[in-house]
């Protein structure tokens, strides 16, 4: 059979499910007695449990099908969702995520699955003796007793009309030709309704691999009466219980089994009939999935549109022709409507990577014995699908950050007099052309002395200079490689990235960091994030005979200045800039650009006032060309690190062109 | 002579000597055009150039090897090779020709070839009449060799 085509789908669903019962494990664990959380729990783990058999993903199947058992349990009140169940459950789906995902990396979904296995069997076993004796008395008849087909079919004949019995059919012990009366006995029933479903199997009926007793399911429009006598006038039939399926009310009188048979398949329809209200209530937003890449083609395709559109404008003010421009000017337009739909398609919600996040800590604070509570607001909250992939690593570390060093031990809180349990809280939100993503904690703050004490003796900064460090500078230190405020190294701070990477990974995806803190009160780490990565708005300048660019976000202003404006100051050229001294920075001499030696020295200077933070600089520049939407790309690969220039861009005229990156200007 | 035993090389020439370098490793080879210079790198890298809509470093491979520089003439050519990833063109004098190399005329290169050290080579291939020097561009083109000599140039 071909799998192929449905195995993304089955990737695709089955994180999608793993993420569900993830999050609703969480509220699980606050509210424990919730029953649309196990029901929602349940509709996964048992969604999940049918693809994988489906495509014949044996662990799966096994461990969701074991999970069920447990999670049913909960559900009957057989037993209590305590904290050692949840973590057997969350270990479980971890397995399970981590097969989805070896099967996504191309491997058969394999894994050693029979510890926990064991352990949600031992569940299953100790509490459930009340249910032990119920699975006795009914060993076939559980909530797989309808498929989702069969029940369909049940729904739309009630729905036409047909009433859905159940029937039992006892024959005489001393009845010789069994398979023959259970032909007979169907061939009357076929005659009056439809038989759906028996138990035993037909197969196993017809083989007569049963004992004296069996029972149907028919649809039907006659009385449960009619039935009855129908069935006697086969011979050799004992005795006939023919119930009524009853969809809306419980029949008290016809014993526990039934009861309970009914009672199941009500819980299935429910939640047949919950499914189908989530549908409805989608469907009203309509979607389609499509594959990342395309929007990456689509994205290319943008800019070289882009790089074009540069070059036609460049060709319209040379010709000067009104028609031309006109045209142009539209095309423009268009172009920077079609710029902002293709940048809002890529963008994603940062829920995706935030969702992560509770596990991550849940699992932390259990390990450091700390009590946190992650609040996460403004999960909504878009960003270009680009950074998105990127953000992870650098949040999960500052979190881990904020719980082992921010949150303090339950002891120290309630000294302290907090309460017992911390809080941290993730935020994200727009503000302007950026998107802010906060992680905050109410812990023990920076000590200022501490991180001093480490950075001089690590040699980061001298003692002298150390005194004349403002709070925010210091806090900058905690970003330079090689400071730990932390003694001894626990297995949490100290593994994969350290602080100064996570600086790094955010600064090389055009963003910046800051931490704000006050002791006894808290932590900030703030990460400020641009909205997307591959298109921006420049300042060309020319400089000598080059030309570069500088990203509109860092710049404050354009100026001319006068040559005697220009004061010294620590052995620097600096200016006056709105009441502000501002260093003045030739470009020329950072880039080393050759200059055309017939201009003379001029009376007044260009600059450009570019900031970084609260920090400001003035760049000298040859001239200003104007601004410009420009496509960012990489200097290649060979070329990774270069001082000051962040990228490239391609002009209208086919030329490349630099592109200066400030924060490295700004010391 | 055995087909699987021979190996493909695009023929350039640099000065007086001619080089190789496996087939498979180059892209294509363009002409001289605009190329923008990227400042505060290594002298010999000559900047980038906009290769149908990709930013791609240019080298010299003269002042790679440290011979004398020259202007640029209508048989200078841009190699544009693909190593580990990476996409880099290298400016050489001519590209003239395509050749299959019998493994067996290959032998290990000597101490130095022309200037330069054996370290960059693949080996030296003998033919009729001419020598062809085979070079091993992942170490030419080595990240680690990158940042080594921006600290000598720093320093010098």
């Amino acid at each position: 059979m071909e799998k192929n085509q449905y195995l993304d789908m089955f990737i695709e669903e089955s994180r999608e499910h793993v993420q569900s019962i993830n999050e609703h494990l969480l509220q699980l664990e606050t509210d424990p007695n919730n029953k649309d959380l196990i029901g929602e729990i349940f509709r996964s783990a048992h969604t999940l449990k049918g693809m994988a058999a489906t495509m014949g993903y044996e662990e799966i199947t096994n461990l969701t099908h074991q999970m069920e058992n447990v999670l049913d349990g909960i559900r009957n009140d057989t037993y209590e969702a305590n904290t050692i169940l949840i973590d057997v459950v969350f270990e479980s789906v971890d397995y399970i995520e981590k097969m989805v995902e070896d099967i996504a990396l191309g491997g058969d979904g394999t894994a050693d699955v029979q510890s926990v296995l064991e352990k949600l069997c031992e569940f299953e076993r100790n509490g459930a003796v009340k249910e032990i004796a119920a699975v006795l008395e009914a060993p076939s008849i559980d909530t797989e007793t309808f498929d989702d087909f069969e029940l369909t079919v049940i729904a739309q004949s009630v729905e036409q009309g047909y009433v859905p019995f159940n029937v039992e059919v006892t024959l005489r012990e001393d009845c010789i030709l069994k398979a023959a009366r259970v032909v007979m006995i169907f061939d009357v029933l076929e005659q009056v309704g439809e038989v759906i479903k028996t138990n035993p199997p037909v197969e196993k009926l017809e083989d007569e691999q049963f004992d004296n007793s069996f029972s149907l399911t028919i649809l039907s429009t006659k009385t449960s009466d009619e039935l009855n006598e129908r069935i006697f006038k086969v011979s050799e039939v004992e005795k006939v219980v023919v119930t009524e399926i009853d969809l809306d009310s419980k029949k008290e009188d016809e014993g526990q089994q039934e009861a309970k048979q009914i009672e199941q398949i009500k819980q299935v329809e429910t939640k047949k009939s919950n499914e189908k209200e989530a549908v409805k209530s989608t469907s009203g937003n309509k979607t389609i999935r499509v594959n990342i890449d395309r929007l990456d083609a689509l994205m290319n395709l943008f800019e070289e549109l882009v790089i074009d559109k540069g070059r036609l404008e460049q060709i319209a003010d040379e010709l000067n022709n009104n028609e031309l421009t006109d045209t142009v000017e539209h095309m423009t337009r268009i172009s920077a409507d079609l710029q902002s739909i293709i940048l809002t398609m890529r963008m994603v919600p940062v829920e995706q990577v935030f969702n992560r996040f509770p596990r991550m800590v849940r699992g932390l604070a259990k390990d450091l014995n700390k009590q946190v509570q992650l609040k996460v607001v403004g999960q909504e909250t878009e960003l270009d699908r680009t950074v998105i992939d990127e953000i992870g690593d650098p949040l999960v570390h500052l979190l881990r950050n904020s719980i082992d060093h921010g949150v303090e031990t339950p002891g120290e809180r309630i000294k302290r007099g907090k309460p017992e349990q911390g809080t941290i809280q993730l935020h994200a939100y727009h503000s302007g052309n950026h998107v802010f993503i906060e992680v905050s904690d109410d812990g023990a703050g920076i000590d200022t002395n501490n991180v001093l004490s480490k950075a001089i003796k690590k040699g980061v900064v001298t003692e002298e200079s150390s005194k004349t460090l403002t709070e925010a500078q210091i806090y900058d230190l905690l970003f330079s490689s090689g400071l730990s405020t932390r003694e001894e190294i626990s297995d949490v701070s100290g593994r994969g990235v350290g602080l100064d990477v996570v600086k790094s990974k955010i600064e090389s995806l055009g963003g910046s960091v800051t931490i704000t803190s006050s002791q006894g009160q808290g932590t900030t780490f703030s990460v400020q994030l641009p909205l997307t990565l591959s298109i921006i708005s420049v300042m060309l300048v020319e400089v000598g005979v080059e030309k570069y660019a500088i990203p509109l976000s860092s710049i404050i202003e354009t100026a001319i200045i006068k040559k005697e404006d220009i004061l010294r100051a620590h052995n620097q050229q600096v200016i006056d800039f709105r009441g502000r001294v501002v260093p003045l920075i030739s470009l020329k001499k950072i880039f080393d650009t050759p200059t055309d030696l017939e201009k003379g020295e001029e009376e007044y200077l260009s600059v450009v006032v570019v900031r970084k933070g609260e920090k400001m600089a003035a760049l000298i520049v040859d001239s200003f060309i104007g601004q410009q939407e420009i496509v960012l790309k990489a200097l290649g690969s060979y070329l990774s690190q270069v001082f000051a220039i962040s990228g490239a861009t391609i002009l209208g005229d086919g030329e490349v062109a630099l592109i200066i990156d400030c924060n490295t200007i700004i010391k | 002579m055995s087909v699987l035993q021979s190996q493909k090389v695009i023929v350039f020439q640099l000065g007086e000597e001619e080089y190789g370098v496996g087939v498979e490793q180059v892209k294509s080879i363009e002409r001289v055009q605009t190329v923008t210079r990227v400042p505060n790198t290594a002298s010999f890298i000559k900047g980038v150039i906009n290769l149908r809509g990709v930013v791609t470093p240019i080298l010299d491979l003269r002042m790679r090897f440290n011979i004398q520089e020259r202007e640029y003439n209508n048989q200078t050519r841009v190699i544009i090779v693909t190593v580990d990833d990476m996409e880099v063109g290298l400016i050489v004098d001519a590209a003239n020709d395509v050749m299959d190399i019998n493994q067996d005329n290959i032998e290990p290169p000597p101490e130095v070839v022309g200037g330069i050290e054996a370290d960059y080579l693949n080996g030296v291939a003998k033919l009729e009449k001419r020598l062809l020097i085979l070079l091993n561009l992942n170490k030419v083109l080595s990240k680690a060799e990158l940042e080594e000599l921006k600290t000598i140039e720093a320093k010098s």
